[in-house]
């Protein structure tokens, strides 16, 4: 029996992110298979009662670092405690969300422990009791399996003989676990030493976005926009339709560079990969790159007026028609039912 | 002061096309060019050394004796200096492995005030490679940086984050990570080409870079690439035609059947 396998949970604005009880469902099965405890880590202040959601969703321990110094999330300060953490208690697995977050932190915690780091994983395995992490590269054209192999020999100057294998994982790429109130075990609070605390950055302000619907990352649907909305106005049916079925807003890079919508909004090879249960492509060609942001998407519909387009190949059903003509009947209809 | 921004020449990809009876990507023969986000890293460092007095920009890059084209259109860019760190002890370097070099090699042109990197590249898609440089130098790690101020001592960043934007602050030196948003890279002027034409690129090697062969390349990478499939991106579509009635209805009923 190896370390246990951990989870980093993630705190916004002082609640739990549900990326955290995805990342037990990921983690559920590896500690499984290796008959280990599964444990996560969750960083920040005024944590009370957060153990519970997560006993619920699959933790089998929590560690809690609850300081008021954590109140803003520094990436560094994160990575010195998970570093001085992950000394102590040598977890065999450490699994993130590939969120903002996880992407600064888990680098900055690779390069303390000497840990091999796999960013964007979409499928998490064990074989041969190492952990094998399978990611999308170049667009999602590739798919790589990719291992950190047992560290046979040599001194590692950061103490630790066999560093974590450690990766990200896409957030909504799986679905937490039905809770289980029933469900509880052991809290650790964990008081880091303050150098481990200390960041180099200083938080000054934040400032919400006003849009409609969540950040796109987080979203189950997605309605995004192309150049066959032909303006930034008709992006307004984008909003409603959103509305109406609980969604986002998104975009393909072309609508952004003409400035109809918010780079945050851009799904693509240089914007977001996006992972949603439904991706409603409305006037959007299918360039390979945007492809690549939105092949994680359970279902896939797409409205074009060219019979012909690639966003075609790329969708589960399709309207050949203007989505002018389209997007508002659909309000139409979808508004009718809602009555 | 002293701008370091780091680069990445990958495969073109606006001119990516996939096979349409495969579904795989076809690579071969394909241009390369600079990495796309790494573009508006470029673009922010001579924007710093356009408003300041004083502020000289290297472009870095590590990759094969070719990258030396990707420090070249940093030079046309505006960057005063290009330099390629290649060496074929590097061959297999993972993203630890890369920064490890990329650090080393930021100490020895440097010291720099910022260093500058693109938020992830097109072909590899970490992102990770920039907050592992920062944490081998010990230096604030800013990402998802979409705007920029300076004091004397220190910066100001706008970060995208997920729901908005975060404004913090940091002291010199620091490394900045910057998103898209951040701004829009200019285009090469023919003065600039020619600029970048001419150019002395700057060449380092192991050796000069002064890291131990055991840290980088495969040796030096804790992770190793065990396979390497191509899926299908293509599904199964049912199409209909908005002219001939029903379409609206069908989608409707496709919206209710995958149930959101």
């Amino acid at each position: 029996m190896g370390g246990e396998v951990w989870t980093l949970a993630e705190m916004r604005a002082g609640t739990l992110h549900s990326v955290s009880l995805e990342l037990l469902a990921w983690g559920r099965g590896l500690a499984d298979t290796l008959g280990v405890p599964l444990a996560s880590v969750v960083l920040g202040s005024g944590l009370d009662g957060v153990e519970k959601p997560l006993f619920a969703g699959g933790a089998d321990k929590v560690y809690v670092v609850d300081t008021p110094s954590l109140l803003h999330y520094y990436s560094d300060a994160a990575a010195k405690v998970l570093a001085e953490m992950a000394r102590k208690f040598s977890p065999q697995i450490i699994i993130a969300s590939a969120t903002t977050q996880g992407r600064s932190t888990m680098p900055a915690l690779s390069a303390m422990l000497e840990a091999g780091l796999t960013a964007d994983c979409t499928g998490l395995s064990i074989r041969d009791g190492r952990l094998l992490q399978t990611r999308p590269a170049i667009g999602g054209n590739v798919m790589a399996d990719i291992m950190t192999p047992e560290r046979r020999s040599g001194s590692n100057p950061q103490g630790l003989t066999n560093p974590p294998q450690m990766c990200t994982v896409r957030p909504k790429s799986r679905r937490p676990l039905t809770p289980d109130a029933t469900r509880s075990g052991e809290v650790v609070r964990y008081k880091p030493q303050e150098n481990s605390l200390s960041s180099l950055i200083e938080f000054l302000s934040f400032e919400a976005e006003q849009r409609v619907g969540l950040p796109i990352q987080d979203a189950d649907v997605i309605v995004a926009g192309g150049k066959g909305m032909k303006g930034a106005k008709n992006f307004a049916l984008l909003d409603e339709l959103a509305q109406l079925l609980n969604g986002s807003v998104g975009a393909s890079r072309n609508a952004v560079d003409l400035g109809w919508a918010p780079y945050s909004a851009q799904v693509g090879l240089s914007g977001k990969s996006v992972t949603p249960r439904l991706y409603i492509a409305c006037g959007i060609s299918g360039a390979v790159q945007h492809l690549a942001g939105m092949s994680g998407a359970e279902k896939v519909i797409a409205v074009n007026t060219d019979p012909d387009a690639p966003i075609f190949g790329a969708a589960d059903f399709g309207v050949v028609g203007s989505v002018l003509d389209v997007l508002p009947q659909l309000i139409g209809a979808l508004r009718g039912k809602a009555k | 002061m002293k701008v370091a921004v780091l680069i990445k020449q990958v495969p073109a990809t606006e001119n990516v096309k996939i096979d349409p009876k495969t579904g795989v990507m076809v690579r071969e023969g394909l241009a390369v060019e600079v990495n796309p986000l790494d573009l508006h890293a470029i673009e922010e460092a001579v924007r710093i050394k356009e408003r300041t007095p004083g502020v000289s920009v290297t472009a870095l890059t590590m990759g094969p004796p070719a990258a030396a084209k990707a420090a070249r259109y940093a030079v046309s860019m505006g960057c005063d200096a290009g330099v390629v760190i290649t060496d074929r002890a590097f061959a297999g370097s993972d993203t630890l492995a890369t920064a490890r070099v990329l650090a080393e090699a930021v100490k020895k042109l440097g010291p720099f005030d910022l260093i500058l990197a693109g938020e992830r590249a097109t072909d590899g898609e970490t992102g990770q490679v920039g907050p592992l440089v920062a944490a081998l130098l010990g230096v604030p790690p800013l990402t998802y940086v979409s705007g920029l101020e300076f004091g004397s001592a220190k910066v100001e960043a706008r970060r995208a984050v997920e729901g908005g934007h975060e404004r913090v602050s940091a002291p010199l030196p620091a490394l900045a990570v910057v998103v898209k948003e951040i701004n829009s890279p200019r285009l090469c002027t023919l003065s600039g080409k020619l600029r970048g034409k001419s150019a002395e690129i700057g060449v380092m090697s192991l050796a000069d870079v002064g890291l131990p062969a055991e840290k980088t390349g495969l040796t030096g990478s804790p992770t190793r690439v065990v396979n390497v499939s191509y899926p299908k991106v293509t599904r199964e579509c049912r199409k209909v035609s908005a002219d001939g009635g029903g379409a609206v209805e069908a989608m409707l009923g496709f919206i209710e059947e995958v149930g959101v």
